[in-house]
């Protein structure tokens, strides 16, 4: 029973590293195809919360702000020096040209909705 | 291999004939596509199916109604068929503004009106390709607007009047407040009543088989009522972070409150599965938690509108209406049909609506809404005026420059909203830690529920439970990333007002670690305008006349020298004589005749050259020392004044550099002037250090060598002839004269010309960095203590255990507490400048 426990415990634990951490390929990438992507923000989540891109390619993305709640006012691309103020209920539209290839981390304020634009 | 031709409609433009080349040439079995925009027809190559093609062109938004392209094409702004029905879900009538890209030629604009014509309800539509809008006047909805656009080739997006989407913004607020607000009280009047059962010693343990067991069981299905309800958003938010492979804060509160309910049912329903002692229940925990968080959220939400007070204030100064001078007669018109070239007349007390140049009217208008400079400023006609600032007693007519987003007002919006999201360096660490923040936390709770599993006390099972649930809520990464932008909100906000506009991420921060101040000479220090200094009358002559007659002189001439002599005379009340046989002498001086005396006024050498006997060396000297330029005034054959012209330092220049100085910040005054000159200024200004004789081009090396001494350069400029300088700068300030600065220039713009703008800016940013390590030492100490705390650290020593309650309580309180400090900012004051006047919104 002990032994049964301990070893459950550490089996969660590893599952949490493994699911948070490890195993990002797994999520469903949008990738840019010239059109513009729309994201919808609600319940905490950008859906889709992967984009893919080519490095110097433009990318449009229309973030769907359904979400009221302050987190999601904003949206921050890091690295990019990039943020927008989204209204609820309406498509704002955010307009980058990543130049260099890599992953960057898109986010609201607190960092609680998270996405992750991946740059070829 | 065959050839067909299909009917188009409303392609006009390249940009059409590429779109429609596109679409078509994605069909199976096209080989070639050729638009022809004059016969509105499209002749394709190879054996595509008809139906197949037809389809392509509808999608790109270019069908005929009629396939056959003999069929005469409808023009493409045919009115809409009157036959279409108006929606119901917008009332009739409404204006709404589309902002379109992609539209570059003319044509694009009638493609594009024939496309908004096309979607039911829209009565009239025009496209501005000026300012890339479409105004669409009718009832048709926004979405049906937008797709129209895009089937059409382009895209469009709704915009918004900013102020009305601002109280859009509080409404919904409001709204989700009082949402939180009742799922606060629903789930604590669950909570409460079993709580405090608890307290006064009601039996919180489950005896199977006995009437408690029923009990408890009716107080788990009220409890999971509360985890279903008021608790709803939390669960939704944590399962869809979860199958995107993230967490948040909804997972740590689903989970928390998840755990403590399921331990505590578990027990109600098969208490024999645990040992006796253990069969306690924690009933209260979950509605208690659920209803202290949505409280926090609440009091968050209340505590957040205050900080983008600023631009609500912003928002606000905009005029709603201008009255317009039409060939009809004057008409009161809302702001957004005004154009460019407009006539506008604003009376005394009014707003003025839109950027403008003064066609008539003298004013003084208040611009502190927007510079931060307390006094009036005097318009009359040629003078521009700034939408949002305010007219004082006179009425003026001005003829409108810029409109809509271009005025200096939307821009100086914009630009704050842009820089309320910045991110300086500092908060870099928060962000990475925010970002693994929850996983880990999860982590932390497994491990902590292990640990007392093999290591601590009877029941174990219930203080697993309890350990890990409490660590679950305590920890908030919100206060976390709150930190950071919580306090840049505010203070840019708070810069904003004082006319201190912070456009690049990391001025913010690096203003506050400047420590040396390089400012340009000519219109930083100085007015940036030549003006009489001094007037010096030689014996038996008086000061008057000498300015009164040099400014006859001067009357009819355009130099700025002698814009100074007319503006001095002026002040004094004195008025000019007219005169005849005026002459210019390039670079010497300038003569001419008063009631058939001679007058000249020049320079020495050129008197001299004219066999004068000049004197007054006494005073020219003085002059020199002072910086002025020395000018005689020959009446006939006697000189009989000297008048000093200089380009004066700002009245409170000195006192602005003094403020610097008392920081130990190194003041360096940068010229292309002569040393002489250059130490004459510098000695009046009081600044340590005088670069003199630099060209314009070497400014910017002269900030690098001073960054190479390890110095941190801030460099001062008017934005326009310094811009390479102010680049190089580790933070360049663009100096303003009112409205009209170049905002983009640099990366704080000062809108008053007045220095103690930098030292403000500095104490700002100064003042922010300290709120924002307060924030972040918090955030950092909170979750670092609360965390251990809550797992049990202090147990083995102590006996002390928090409850989850109480994790519940610091959670929520923890993140309040960094949004209020915060706002503590508003009330900061940048000391030793007696600042701008808080300027209210109700102008409009």
């Amino acid at each position: 029973m002990s032994l049964l426990i301990n070893v459950t415990g550490l089996a969660l634990m590893a599952l949490i590293v493994w699911w948070f951490w490890l195993s990002s390929k797994g999520r469903p990438a949008k990738r840019a195809s010239g059109g513009a992507i729309d994201i919808v923000v609600e319940d905490g989540v950008y859906e889709p919360s992967v984009i893919e891109a080519d490095a110097g390619e433009t990318l449009t993305l229309r973030f769907d702000r359904r979400d009221p709640s302050p987190c999601a006012e904003q949206v921050v691309f890091h690295k990019l020096d990039v943020s927008r103020t989204l209204p609820v209920g309406e498509k704002t539209t955010v307009t980058l040209t990543p130049k260099t290839p890599g992953t960057y981390r898109f986010t609201c304020q607190m960092q609680m909705y998270q996405g992750t634009l991946i740059v070829h | 291999m065959n050839s067909q031709t299909l009917a188009i409609h409303g392609a006009t433009c390249q940009h059409c004939v590429k779109t429609i080349e596109k679409a078509l040439g994605a069909v199976a079995g096209v080989r070639e596509v050729h638009v022809d925009l004059q016969q509105q027809s499209v002749t394709v190559d190879g054996n595509a199916d008809r139906g197949a093609l037809r389809a392509a062109l509808e999608d790109a938004g270019y069908a005929a109604e009629d396939d056959e392209p003999d069929a005469p094409p409808p023009p493409p702004d045919s009115p809409p068929p009157p036959d279409s029905p108006p929606t119901a879900d917008r009332p009739d009538d409404q204006d709404l503004s589309l902002s379109v890209t992609g539209a570059h030629c003319a044509s694009c604009v009638r493609t594009i009106e024939g496309a908004l014509h096309g979607v039911p309800g829209v009565r009239e539509a025009s496209m501005n390709l000026a300012n890339h809008t479409a105004r669409v006047r009718g009832s048709a909805r926004p979405d049906d607007l937008v797709r129209a656009v895009q089937n059409a080739g382009y895209d469009a997006a709704p915009v918004r009047d900013p102020a009305r989407a601002e109280d859009d913004r509080e409404q919904q607020e409001r709204q989700l407040y009082r949402k939180l607000v009742r799922q606060t009280s629903v789930a604590l009047a669950v909570g409460l009543p079993i709580m405090l059962w608890g307290w006064f010693g009601g039996t919180m343990t489950v005896q199977a088989g006995t009437a408690s067991q029923w009990g408890w069981g009716a107080v788990s299905v009220i409890t999971f009522l509360m985890l279903a309800f008021p608790g709803r958003h939390f669960f939704v938010g944590a399962w869809k972070a979860f199958r995107h492979h993230n967490a948040n804060m909804d997972t740590l509160i689903a989970v928390g409150t998840g755990a403590a309910w399921g331990y505590s049912t578990l027990v109600v329903i098969a208490p024999n599965l645990l040992p006796e002692m253990a069969r306690h229940v924690y009933f209260e925990a979950s509605p208690m938690i659920i209803g202290l968080v949505n409280l926090g959220l609440a009091l968050e939400l209340r505590a957040r509108g205050k900080t983008g007070a600023a631009v609500k204030r912003l928002l606000n100064l905009g005029a709603k209406t201008a009255r317009r001078l039409d060939d009809d007669g004057e008409n009161d018109v809302p702001v957004e049909e005004i154009r460019v070239d407009d006539r506008l007349r604003v009376r005394p007390g009014e707003t003025i609506a839109v950027d403008g140049e003064v066609l008539e009217g003298d004013s003084e208008v208040d611009e502190s809404m927007l510079t931060g400079e307390p006094m009036p400023v005097v318009k009359s006609a040629g003078d521009t005026v700034a939408a949002g600032t305010l007219n004082g007693s006179g009425t003026l007519v001005y003829r409108a420059t810029r409109v809509g987003a271009d005025t200096a007002l939307a821009r100086i919006i914009d630009l704050v909203k842009k820089a309320q999201g910045a991110k300086p360096p500092i908060g870099r660490l928060a962000d990475t830690v925010a970002g693994v923040f929850v996983p880990t936390i999860l982590l932390i709770a497994v491990a902590t529920a292990l640990i007392w599993y093999n290591v601590g006390p009877q029941p174990v099972a219930a203080y697993m439970v309890v350990a890990s649930v409490t660590v679950l809520i305590i920890a908030c990464p919100c206060a976390l990333g709150l930190a950071t932008p919580m306090s840049v909100m505010v203070a840019v906000g708070k810069a904003a007002e004082s006319g201190i506009l912070i456009r690049q991420d990391a001025a913010l921060q690096t203003a506050a670690e400047l420590d040396t101040v390089v400012l340009d000479k000519t219109g930083t220090i100085t007015e940036g305008r030549p003006s009489v200094t001094r007037v010096t009358a030689a014996d038996g002559q008086d000061q008057d006349t000498v300015l009164r007659l040099a400014a006859s002189l001067e009357a009819g001439s355009e130099h700025p020298l002698a814009r100074a002599i007319l503006d001095a005379a002026e002040q004094r009340g004195l008025k000019t004589a007219t005169v005849s046989d005026f002459r210019a002498v390039n670079g010497k001086g300038v003569s001419a005749r008063l009631d058939g005396t001679l007058l000249r006024l020049g320079n020495r050498r050129w008197l001299e050259q004219e066999g004068l006997a000049v004197g007054l060396e006494d005073a020219a000297r003085q002059l020199s020392e002072e910086a002025a330029t020395p000018l005689f005034l020959a009446r006939d054959d006697t000189v009989i004044g000297v008048l000093g012209v200089a380009d004066r330092i700002k009245a409170d220049a000195a006192e602005a550099i003094a403020r610097l100085r008392d920081r130990d910040i190194q003041v360096v005054m940068i010229t292309g002037d002569i040393q002489a000159t250059a130490d004459a200024i510098a000695r009046q200004a009081g600044v340590d250090r005088v670069l003199a004789e630099v060209l314009p081009e070497d400014k910017a090396r002269e900030v690098e060598k001073l960054q190479n001494q390890g110095r941190k350069v801030a460099m001062v400029g008017d934005g326009i002839n310094d811009a390479p300088a102010l680049a190089q700068a580790d933070v360049g300030f663009a100096i303003g004269t009112g409205t009209d600065v170049a905002i983009e220039s640099a990366s704080i713009t000062l809108m008053s010309g007045s220095l103690h703008g930098v030292a403000d800016a500095m104490a700002i940013s100064r003042a922010t960095l300290r709120n924002i390590k307060q924030n972040l030492f918090g955030a950092f100490i909170y979750n670092s203590l609360g965390v251990p705390v809550a797992a049990g650290l202090l147990y083995p020593f102590t006996g002390w255990l928090l409850s989850p309650v109480i994790a519940g309580a610091a959670m929520s309180l923890s993140s309040v507490t960094v949004v209020s400090n915060a706002n503590r900012l508003r009330f900061f004051k940048p000391r030793g400048h007696h600042g701008p006047r808080a300027q209210t919104g109700d102008h409009s």
